[in-house]
């Protein structure tokens, strides 16, 4: 019994395995690699090369499909769960005195008086990502805006440690908590909308969601308008734009208002 | 001869213990998730259970029941002791520690990430080392049945290999090549990022590598039904296997085309080029070949047995047959199961049909009734006819035997064929919940309640195979002689050399995977921009 026996093409099983092999192999590479690409008429190739690397997989761009219009600029935050974790003490104190020119509208404590977002106890990744997003311009507002144009990447980790660091407080005009909604609990499946609680945080946190609770009504309502007209792109890969454009005006409000209505001592912490 | 009956009664044990607990968990998904009940409100509750399920009925019931099986045939079909007792008891123990470690992750919810993995989704270290643990334990299978082939050979040169011990060893170079795909995935792309050595993953070249085992995996699955096929049915229904040929080119043809075959399962990736899917969905319509071979040749032994009992007339010589045999209860279910689970299968492989179902119910449904039902009611086939064996005490009764293989067969019927069609219907498959009461999918409602039902029907056979299985430990001892395999119409005498051995073939399986899949993987690796950000299960 040695190799030489098996392994050669006097050897009929040999001959016609490998034969039936490679033939099969060729036949359907033909197949695959030159006929289908070009049964494809909506698909234009410069030559047979062309459209074998096509087949391939190989990334090109073909000359003939013109590029994407240029669009509303995209966030390029890129974040991991771990990235802002365990703050030094000194990170949290620069970002308290960078803090003291955001309290005007965001409070003293990190609590707003002024339907602007509370930052006290937000996810550090979620004030990281928002102030970066805000400086390259993904996210605009007339009033924000000015102020994140001039931060560094350190003073933006500072400020997000510092939020991340204050106790979660009361909101301000607290109202009695109001019983969650269908599209809170279940989303709308048939729609495509999860669960709000799958990604901002009663059921599971995706990094860069925030929290709600306890946000001010009329600030809720407004991004998820926002989104749903297209007016806010800082959602990567259209999260909350699909799932805002999907949403009822009626469950707009009602994700808004039960949000607004819920303490925000509720929320889970970050680690 | 079976000399190691404590190490294979450990192997089935386990296998159908953690068998019994993973069907728990299965029916209690087809219920929270059907019309029958409100929603658990927490779809990790749903995602963790999925998780444990898959992993325990993926990775490691069917690995227990291959290798058990494994080390009985060695024995008893060479009937010679197996050589390497001691390392075969390692390589269970290491199953049994691989597990634990894998489930009190998932078990905690720090894995939920489903047994297909799905990076860049990541969960905690344990769970993949513990998958790593189970797979390192059966490469211990894989040697031992390779070392006891050898021994055997040098004593008997030049001698026919029994078919058993032929399918069996063909059945573990499978295992061990395919298994390196995930292996591959595990120890190159996942486990450093779950370890936090790296915080990117590359997503797509992942998937590719799961799906160089995730196709082949299925054909290892089978390996122990195929074995029963032509081994043991034959002989006992009282009758004489057709083809032993037929059988051994049955193996090589699944040792050589299981494998380049995985990427019909990433059809809908855009990281892998049509050329390739096409080539993959060409070679899927090969792995139809030994089966019909198998259906053939198993039909004709059938046949033999019932013309040996009387039979007569094209037809007639089925009403001859011992119906109320389990084994022959069994196969013929097994056939059934397998006639509408392979049909589903030739839609899946379908470069252009799988667009329509792909990712919807019909794909959990088409698995299941491959694998929970034409595959699982052979390996309790399996049991049975090697139970008496084993414990030196008959089964119980026949009747409940009988019984439990109905059960099995009409629950797996009414599971997955309403499963099926919901798939059909567009309800996508790996969600914990769906709203009934929307006009868009309340049709589907009666349809999701009639699988429930059957998935209970298939908890109360499960539950009833453990029983019998139990009380046969309690029954007089008997002596029930040496285990036997079906013995061929014509006496195999010579074999030549090719279908006696497997270098061929293993070259053959080895060359193809490289043609199949080395351009798709080495490419997606060259790449440095298909990296993607890491999402930690339970990071916040």
């Amino acid at each position: 019994m040695s190799a030489r026996e098996l392994f050669t093409f006097r050897n009929p099983y040999f001959s016609a395995g490998v034969g039936l092999a490679a033939g099969l192999f060729v036949l359907t590479a033909l197949g695959g690699f030159i006929v289908l690409p070009y049964a494809q008429t909506e698909l234009k190739f410069a030559g047979l090369w062309d459209a074998i690397c096509s087949a391939a997989g190989l990334p090109q761009r073909s000359a003939s499909v013109p590029t994407a219009k240029v669009g509303p600029r995209l966030s390029e935050a890129v974040l991991t769960p771990t990235m802002l974790a365990r703050p030094g003490q000194e990170s949290i104190g620069r970002g308290a005195t960078l803090a003291q020119r955001c309290a005007i509208c965001h409070g003293p404590t990190g609590i707003s008086r002024a339907d602007s977002p509370n930052l006290a106890g937000q996810y550090a990744s979620v004030i990281y990502k928002e102030l970066l997003d805000f400086r390259s311009g993904a996210r605009r507002n007339a009033v924000m805006s000015p102020f994140a144009v001039d931060l560094k990447d350190q003073d933006m980790a500072d400020l997000a440690a510092y939020y991340a660091y204050l106790p979660r407080l009361p909101a301000y005009h607290p109202t009695p908590q109001l019983p969650r909604p269908r599209i809170v609990i279940y989303g709308a499946p048939v729609r495509g909308i999860a669960p709000c609680g799958s990604c901002h945080g009663s059921l599971d946190n995706k990094t860069g969601s925030p929290w709600l609770e306890g946000q001010s009504e009329a600030y809720l309502k407004a991004q998820l308008q926002a989104f749903a007209s297209g007016q806010r792109t800082n959602d990567i890969s259209q999260q909350m734009r699909n799932i805002a454009r999907a949403m009822t005006p009626q469950e707009i409000d009602e994700a808004a208002a039960y949000y607004a209505s819920q303490p925000a001592e509720i929320v889970k912490t970050t680690d | 001869m079976l000399v190691n009956r404590k190490l294979v009664l450990a192997h089935f044990w386990l296998a159908f213990a953690v068998f019994g607990f993973a069907l728990f968990l299965g029916a209690w998904q087809m219920f929270v998730r059907s019309p029958l009940y409100t929603w658990i409100s927490n779809p990790e509750w749903y995602y963790r259970s999925l998780t444990a399920h898959g992993t325990v009925m993926g990775y490691v019931f069917p690995t227990l029941v291959a290798m058990g099986f494994g080390y009985a045939i060695s024995e008893s079909a060479l009937k010679q002791p197996l050589v390497g007792v001691r390392w075969a008891w390692t390589g269970f123990w290491l199953i049994v520690a691989g597990s634990v470690m894998a489930m009190v992750p998932v078990a905690l919810g720090r894995a939920s990430v489903l047994y297909t993995f799905y990076p860049p989704l990541i969960g905690s270290a344990f769970y993949y080392i513990g998958v790593v643990l189970v797979v390192v334990g059966s490469w211990i299978w894989v040697a031992l049945m390779s070392i006891n082939l050898r021994v055997w050979r040098r004593e008997h040169p030049g001698e026919p290999v029994p078919l058993a011990m032929f399918a069996n060893v063909a059945g573990s170079y499978l295992w061990a090549w395919t298994a390196v795909g995930a292996a591959l995935e595990l120890l190159l792309q996942i486990i450093p990022v779950a370890l936090g050595w790296r915080t990117t993953i590359d997503a797509g070249l992942a998937r590719v590598f799961f799906s160089w085992t995730l196709h082949a995996i299925v054909y290892f699955w089978l390996m122990p039904t195929y074995i029963a096929y032509y081994t043991i049915v034959p002989r006992a229904i009282g009758g004489r296997l057709y083809s032993d040929t037929m059988g051994r080119i049955a193996f090589i043809l699944f040792l050589v085309v299981a494998m380049p075959i995985g990427i019909h399962h990433t059809f809908a990736d855009p990281q892998v080029g049509a050329g390739f899917k096409f080539i993959h969905s060409a070679f899927t319509a090969l792995v139809a070949l030994p089966t019909l071979l198998t259906v053939f040749t198993i039909c004709a032994s059938v046949e033999i047995a019932a013309r040996l009992r009387g039979g007569r007339g094209p037809f007639g010589w089925i009403a001859a047959l011992p119906w109320d045999n389990p084994i022959m209860l069994a196969v013929a279910f097994s056939f059934v199961l397998l006639g509408f689970g392979g049909a589903g299968g030739l839609i899946n492989m379908s470069y252009q049909l799988d667009t329509t179902i792909h990712n919807t119910q019909w794909i959990t449904g088409h698995f299941h009734l491959i694998f929970g039902g034409a595959i699982v009611i052979m390996y309790f086939a399996i049991a049975y006819d090697l139970w008496p064996h084993l414990t030196g005490r008959a089964l119980p009764t026949l009747s409940l035997v009988r019984a439990q293989l109905w059960l099995w067969f009409v629950g797996m019927i009414v599971t997955t064929f309403p499963w099926h069609w919901v798939g059909i219907l567009g309800m996508p498959r790996r969600m914990a919940y769906y709203d009934y009461s929307d006009p868009a999918i309340s049709p589907q409602a009666f349809s999701v309640t009639l699988s429930a039902i059957g998935a209970f029907v298939l908890l109360i056979s499960g539950l009833l195979f453990l029983y019998i299985l139990a009380t046969a430990h309690r029954q007089p001892a008997t002596d029930a002689g040496a285990y036997r395999f079906s013995v061929p119409v014509h006496p195999v005498r010579t074999v030549p050399l090719a279908l006696n051995s497997y270098a061929i073939w293993v070259a053959l399986m080895i060359g193809l995977t490289i043609t199949n899949y080395a351009y798709p993987i080495l490419t997606l690796a060259a790449r440095s921009d298909t990296s993607v950000p890491a999402v930690y299960v339970g990071a916040q």
